[in-house]
């Protein structure tokens, strides 16, 4: 896999410090990551973390408001949207939906269709598949572009657990055939694909980030999954040096409280950034999580049942 | 060559039913019905101030259109009150303060009924021409920013992130409005214009497999539209505008009457017989 890296060429895209605001608040602030030809990057967090929001800001659907975004000049991209629904007064089929941003011969919408599993719906109107249906024709949509840069905005949403193990490796197939940059928002705060390159865990700013732990290396996820999801899937474990109060503030590892959590307050270390972890089932938190504390890190692991994907 | 008026109100109203059927379409997949209300509610105003100021009636009308729907996008993006309440603002303020301008010009008397529901039979050869020419104008336009306003449709981040421009497309689709309702006030009308945008496309919708073929389909019914109205209403002498909308909107239930059904469900419905 790592033949796909070219760390000589500039990233495909590289956000340096970036941030956007909206109405006064910030969404997401000081946000560092790029994302090179080959490479997975995904990002997690919580909802309202500022995911969707970061991806759009790399992708130039919003501008950064500080901060700096750099894209390859001519870079293109394929993207999948968090949210998509297609009124019913538009007829349109899953072989017209794939030439809906720029002409495609036949044989590359046959290829991708193919590729994703769903050659045989290429006439089925958008609005009677089902959400998986749904979810490999917006992929293939985007994948039939042969984007430099592929931007998936929760792309197993709605998918059942197997059909969320055959799309990332199907995003997998993709990364390595055409060797694209993936930048993937993953729904889940723990379990990740297992190719990712690095994991990026934001809440308003980047939390912390890393490379995940395979499942295959630990008997607990082994055994939680089953051996063939363990192919696929990843854990990434937290490691966080401050935690979101209910009531907005910050308790930070030392046990003070300030109002905010921005690197200009003093609390953020950059010896924090790149960490591995021997323990994935232990997480090495630095702080006390409070009564709702926002983070998440309850949520996948006791009693996974994959409803996290319900409440979107 | 038109002599006569039926044939000169028949060749306009077909005119303008071909060009506002891609249009349409696009009215009803965005969502936009109430919109295209308020512009053509606007275009009273338009007609007051070009009484007011000596303007060509056409030119004012266009301005006025495209200066409401410009104002709709700016308060729009400060997002204080929802779309729907601008929406409703607008369209009656420009409606009540054209009506309110041309009581006042106490010197010009105009035949308001002629504005609110168009007079077809009152065409010219030059409203002809212009129906055509600026038709042929908008159809061009539309077939060059098919793409990116069909995928800003779809979802215009998706568009923009791929490197269309969908704020330009709506832009220009928002002009292109302006200049359509301009052509259509004296045919149908003010009030009834939407109208002619909305009910051929609903009605094509049932018949059609593309956004292309929806398109051609709204323009194909428009046109049937305009010719039944037309006759039935030399037929019955009923006033034209509302015959050309009562007519749409026949071949609209017709659309809905359940004959031709697509044949996936007659198969389904072999396929489940022995349940009943």
């Amino acid at each position: 896999m790592l033949n796909f890296k070219t760390p000589d060429q500039p990233p495909l895209v590289s956000l340096s410090n970036a941030g956007v605001r909206r109405n006064g608040r910030w969404l997401v602030r000081g946000v560092e990551f790029s994302v090179s030809r080959g490479e997975i990057v995904t990002l997690i967090g919580p909802n309202g973390s500022g995911k969707s929001t970061t991806a759009k800001a790399a992708i130039g659907v919003l501008k950064p408001d500080e901060g700096r975004v750099e894209r390859k000049p001519g870079l293109k991209v394929g993207y999948v949207p968090q949210k998509l629904s297609i009124d019913w007064t538009l007829p349109l089929t899953v072989e017209r939906l794939m030439t809906l941003t720029g002409p495609l011969k036949g044989r590359e919408i046959d290829e991708a269709l193919s590729a994703t599993g769903i050659l045989h719906l290429a006439r089925a109107e958008v609005q009677h598949l089902s959400g998986g249906e749904f979810q490999r024709a917006l992929l293939a949509r985007a994948l039939a572009r042969k984007p430099d840069l592929l931007v998936l905005d929760e792309p197993v949403q709605g998918v059942d657990f197997t059909g969320e193990i055959a799309l990332y490796d199907l995003i997998k197939a993709i990364r390595n055939q055409i060797g694209c940059g993936i930048l993937l928002i993953s729904h889940d705060l723990h379990v990740v694909m297992a190719e990712t390159d690095t994991v990026i865990c934001l809440n308003g700013h980047v939390c912390c980030r890393g490379t995940p732990q395979m499942v295959s290396q630990s008997p607990e996820y082994l055994k939680l999954f089953g051996s063939r999801a363990a192919q696929s899937l990843a854990v990434y474990s937290h490691h966080h040096d401050h935690t979101h109060l209910p009531d907005g503030r910050v308790q930070h590892e030392d046990g003070s409280v300030t109002e905010h959590c921005h690197p200009d307050d003093g609390h953020h270390h950059a010896g924090h950034d790149d960490h591995h972890h021997d323990h994935p089932h232990e997480h090495e938190h630095g702080h006390v999580h409070g009564p709702d504390c926002g983070c998440g890190h309850h949520s996948r692991l006791q009693g996974f049942d994959g409803k996290e994907k319900s409440r979107v | 060559m038109f002599d006569d008026f039926f044939t000169r109100a028949l060749v306009a109203g077909i005119g303008l039913a071909i060009t506002v059927g891609p249009l349409g379409c696009f009215v009803i997949w965005r969502r936009m019905a109430y919109f295209g209300d308020t512009m053509a509610h606007s275009a009273l105003l338009g007609v007051a101030l070009s009484l007011l100021f000596e303007l060509n009636l056409m030119l004012s009308v266009f301005i006025v259109a495209a200066a409401v729907s410009l104002l709709l996008l700016l308060l729009q993006r400060r997002g204080a009150l929802s779309t729907d309440a601008l929406l409703g603002i607008l369209s009656h303020s420009a409606l009540s303060i054209g009506l309110v301008m041309v009581a006042f010009m106490t010197w010009v008397r105009i035949d308001l009924v002629g504005f609110l529901f168009g007079d077809i039979l009152a065409v010219s050869e030059a409203d002809i021409d212009l129906v055509w020419g600026g038709g042929i104008l908008v159809l061009f336009a539309i077939v060059y920013l098919w793409r990116p306003l069909l995928a800003s449709t779809v979802n215009p981040e998706l568009a923009e992130a791929e490197g269309l421009k969908p704020e330009r497309a709506k832009l220009y689709f928002m002009l292109l409005m302006a200049l359509v309702i301009a052509i259509a006030m004296k045919i149908v009308g003010i009030l009834l214009i939407t109208s002619l945008l909305i009910i051929p496309a609903a009605t094509a919708r049932r018949f059609a497999t593309s956004p292309e073929i929806m398109a051609v389909l709204a323009s194909l019914i428009g046109a049937l539209a305009v010719t039944g109205g037309l006759f039935g209403s030399l037929r019955w002498d009923t006033p034209s505008g509302p015959s050309i909308v009562v007519a749409a909107l026949g071949l609209f239930v017709l659309s809905l009457l359940p004959f031709g059904r697509r044949s996936t469900g007659v198969v389904e419905h072999s396929s489940h017989g022995g349940h009943h």
